[in-house]
This record gives C-alpha cells, sequence and structure tokens, in this order.
C-alpha cells in the first residue's frame, strides 16, 4: 500500500496490486465473519459457525474450499464467454473502486487529482457485469434480475454522485486526500480540535449517500435484483461453485469499499484529531483507523438489510427519483451558497 | 495517476508509450470491426465497451485525466448501459440473430468514411505535425477555465440541447 516515489514503476504497480488484493479480500472476509456470520447469528439468537476454528472464525476457508470444489457448471443454451466473463467484471470494478481510496498521508495507491470522480465512474462498470450475467445465462429468472438490478443501479448512482458534490464544494477538492486533510485541518466556529468531519455540515448529503449506497450494493430493503421469493436469486441464480463466489466476494468487497468511500468523505478517513496527519506515524495508525470507521459502516447496512423488509419495484424508483435526488440537489444549492457566503 | 508513467517515460523511453498506444489501437480496430460485423445485438454493444475502454485509454495516454474518467462515466457506464437495458427489454435473443440488416451496410459505410473524413480533416488541420508531449496530467482546473471562458457558448448551447432533449423524452413519454 505504501508506494515510494523511488521505486521503479513496475515495483510500485506489483505492490499496488498486492495491496489492493489485501485490501479488498481482508476487509471482505472480516466482513463475512463479523456481519454475515456472528452479528446476524446474536440478531437471531443463535451460535452461528463455531466449529472450524475458534468461535468460528476458519469457516470461511471451509466456505472457499467448498465452493473451489464445486462444478463450475454452463447452462445449454448459454451464451458461455458473456456468461464465464461477468462475474469478473463486476469484481473488476471493485478493484478498480478500491484504488481511490486512502489510508494514510503516504499510505494510498492513486493520488489522482480527480480521486472521487474516478471511484464513481469505475464504480457504475459493475452495471455491465450484472447485464452480462442476466442476459449470458439464457433464463428468465436471470434476465429479469439483471433488469431489475440495471433500473436500480442507474437510479441510485444519480444520488450518491450528487451527496458526493457536497462534499466536494465543501473541501473545494476531488482529491481524497485532500478532501481528509480539508477535514483535518476544519473548525467547528473557531473550534479546531477535533478537525471537521463533513458528517456534521454534510448531514444530509450523509444521510443520502447511506441509502443510495444500499441501494447500489442491492441489500435489503433495496434487494428486489435478487428477490429470493421472486426470482430464485436474480442473475445470480444459474452461478455456481467458483463464479457464484465471485460474486459473492464481489458483494462484500463492495459493500467495504463503498463505506471506506463514505468513511473517508463524511467521517474524516485516517485522521486522528491532534496527531499531525503528515507524522510518519499515520501510516500505520491511519490504516487500523479506517478499518474501524469501515466496520462501523457497513455494521450499519447490515443492520439494515436484516431489519427491514423489501421495498416493492415502484416504491423503489420513487423513492430515488421523487425524494433523494430533489434534496440531493437542494443540499448542492444551499453547500454552495453558504461557501460563497462565508 | 498517469502523472508517474508518462513522466517516467515521455522524457526517456518514448517508444514505450507509442507501442502501448500502437497496440490499444490495433485492439479498438478489431472490436469495431466486430461490433459491425456480429451479428448478435448484444455482443455488439459489448465490443463498443472494448472500444469505448480503448478510448478512454488513449485519453490518458495524452494526460487528459479527466476526459478519460468521463468517457468512462458517460460511455461505458451510461450509454452502453442504457443500450443493453433497450436490447435486453425488447429483443434480446442468444445467439446469432439473422434478421440483422445487411442491406443497409452500404449506407452505413458511406456515412462512416465521411465523418471519418471530416474527423480527420479537422485533426490534421488544428494539429498537423505538433508533438503533444504530456508529461503530467491536465489539470481539472485548466479544462473547468478553459470551459466556462473561452468555449462558454457551445457550452450552454448544448445543456439548452440537453435539456430539450430531456423534456421532449418527458413529453414523449407521458400517457396524458
Amino acid at each position: 500500500m505504501i508506494a515510494a516515489i523511488t521505486d521503479p514503476w513496475w515495483a510500485q504497480t506489483t505492490l499496488r496490486v498486492v495491496g489492493g488484493l489485501a485490501a479488498v479480500l481482508l476487509v471482505a472476509g472480516t466482513l463475512v465473519y463479523l456481519h454475515l456470520f456472528k452479528l446476524v447469528s446474536f440478531m437471531q439468537s443463535r451460535l452461528g459457525p463455531m466449529e472450524a476454528g475458534p468461535f468460528g472464525s476458519l469457516q470461511l476457508l471451509a466456505e472457499v474450499g467448498k465452493f473451489i470444489q464445486k462444478e463450475d457448471i454452463f447452462p445449454r443454451k448459454a451464451d458461455r464467454f458473456v456468461f464465464a466473463a461477468a462475474p469478473f467484471v463486476v469484481l473488476m470494478s471493485t478493484f478498480l473502486l478500491v484504488v481511490v481510496v486512502p489510508g494514510g498521508p503516504d499510505a494510498w495507491f492513486v493520488d489522482s487529482e480527480i480521486g472521487i470522480y474516478l471511484g464513481m465512474a469505475v464504480s457504475s462498470v459493475s452495471v455491465i457485469g450484472i447485464l452480462m450475467a442476466g442476459w449470458g445465462s439464457a433464463s428468465k429468472y436471470s434476465l429479469l434480475g439483471g433488469l431489475r438490478a440495471t433500473g436500480q443501479l442507474i437510479a441510485y448512482e444519480l444520488p450518491l454522485i450528487l451527496a458526493v458534490l457536497g462534499v466536494v464544494i465543501q473541501a473545494e477538492t476531488m482529491n481524497m486526500q485532500g478532501i481528509v486533510l480539508a477535514q483535518a485541518e476544519g473548525e467547528i466556529f473557531g473550534w479546531g480540535v477535533i478537525g471537521n468531519p463533513y458528517i456534521l455540515t454534510q448531514g444530509v448529503a450523509f444521510l443520502i449517500f447511506m441509502v443510495a449506497m444500499q441501494a447500489e450494493l442491492t441489500q435489503t430493503p433495496f434487494d428486489m435484483p435478487i428477490a429470493e421469493s421472486e426470482l430464485v436469486t436474480g442473475y445470480m441464480t444459474e452461478y455456481s461453485g467458483m463464479r457464484f463466489l465471485l460474486f459473492f466476494i464481489g458483494e462484500f468487497a463492495t459493500a467495504g469499499v463503498f463505506s471506506a468511500i463514505a468513511a473517508v468523505l463524511f467521517l474524516g478517513g485516517w485522521y486522528i484529531p491532534g496527531i499531525d496527519p503528515a507524522d510518519n506515524i499515520m501510516n500505520v495508525l491511519g490504516p487500523i483507523v479506517l478499518i474501524t470507521k469501515i466496520v462501523v459502516l457497513t455494521f450499519v447496512v447490515f443492520w439494515v438489510r436484516f431489519t427491514f423488509p423489501r421495498f416493492r419495484e415502484d416504491q423503489l424508483q420513487k423513492l430515488a427519483w421523487k425524494v433523494l435526488i430533489p434534496i440531493a440537489l437542494a443540499n448542492i444549492v444551499v453547500t454552495g451558497v453558504l461557501k460563497v457566503a462565508f | 495517476m498517469t502523472g508517474l508513467l508518462l513522466a517516467e517515460f515521455t522524457t526517456t523511453e518514448k517508444w514505450v508509450v507509442n507501442s502501448f498506444w500502437g497496440v490499444i489501437a490495433a485492439v479498438m480496430v478489431y472490436a469495431a470491426l466486430r461490433v459491425v460485423t456480429t451479428k448478435n445485438v448484444v455482443h455488439a454493444a459489448l465490443w463498443l465497451v472494448v472500444v469505448l475502454a480503448g478510448v478512454a485509454v488513449q485519453f490518458l495516454f495524452l494526460g487528459a485525466e479527466f476526459v478519460a474518467v468521463t468517457q468512462i462515466l458517460v460511455y461505458i457506464g451510461a450509454v452502453i448501459v442504457l443500450f443493453l437495458f433497450g436490447v435486453m427489454l425488447t429483443r434480446a435473443s442468444m445467439g446469432d440473430d439473422e434478421t440483422v440488416a445487411d442491406e443497409k451496410r452500404a449506407m452505413a459505410s458511406v456515412v462512416g468514411i465521411l465523418l471519418f473524413a471530416v474527423m480527420a480533416l479537422a485533426l490534421v488541420d488544428s494539429f498537423d505535425d505538433t508533438e503533444i508531449t504530456a508529461d503530467e496530467p491536465q489539470s481539472v482546473a485548466t479544462v473547468s477555465d478553459s470551459i466556462f471562458s473561452q468555449y462558454i457558448v457551445p457550452f450552454e448551447a448544448v445543456s439548452v440541447l440537453l435539456l430539450a432533449a430531456l423534456i421532449g423524452a418527458i413529453v414523449v413519454a407521458r400517457q396524458d
């Protein structure tokens, strides 16, 4: 994750690939164990996995082993190449998304001037993978699931990006590092001890971002694309074994990465109040702080997921177009006016 | 993002950037040919994704980071998705679709050649032999400054055009 400028480009590339794999897979694994296995078990008054390793912590490896052993089944009429490539397109979008998240003053993958814009752009590529999976399976459940997913992802991408714009206006930069530093150096009415996490000034944007994120991740109450009582499992219906596992990893890894982006934009990212953001120690403490915030935010995501019933398709579209987008636009106008006024 | 790569290669080893450019251009040409020759509408749209991603990479080589990312967001993330969505809602048959028309090929190639001629002429006319050296990415501030000063009139014209299209779509789609 820490790429010194002096290294040759191939060494930096290797470091970034390894760091990206770790940042995606370790976080996804943690989330599956903590939230999907243990948190849900607690909410449903059961123990969850207990046999494999201490408190069932090695259950994850057992699950991966199980999926890898399974036969890779292709439906007879499926479009083989499109069907096979779809999970990789979805996962690729997640891996490209993680590179914009900074973990410390020097612990970044890509320090792009247009960081958050780049992230929003690559996150939209996953829709192509979902459509490929839905169509390539040659199954009506898959196709319907794919179409539902697309309609939903398009509708909720807009409030997501509009909510981000409020932060960008306030921080005066699209660079993720710049957004963190703007919060670290910010002041609340002249009181600068804890900086100014944008959840305080952009609270509305934070709420919109979290709701839109829930929908982008197709988690309940927005899980119509995989509504199991209507569509089996939507676009994933025909997948088995390794390819299903890739979709599964993609789902949880994307939850982690989107939470990381929300943490950077609204909760101050990696900075700790009282420690100079340029201090070298932040390269070690920063990622830990960030991962803690990721776990807290994904806890909210899964808490909602296992608490609320599913929306209806028309309610979902109404919420996006008639509620979230107007509020997000109003938020941008108010932020812009206040930015100019102060 | 590309700053490092560009700084390392454009100054010392120009051939690296140039050969990558050539490889990606070849992939784009092949994908573009497949777009118009494939008999499956969904495959055509997916080949178009390859072409558009290639365009984004070429923009990166020129140091136009913002334009490259916009290319991905608008074309791959929105336009192609709407193509696929529309095709799959209406007729998304598996395998080859024999009703994909052949008789419009001649007309389409005439239009394509004309378009190519106009754009090539415009490009050669404005750049001629100038060597574009991009040793660092173009900043967003530069792009926005030129949009909102030098190109403000075309920008506003496009805005009005898009707004008109938006209202038109709503009028066409509404039942009452």
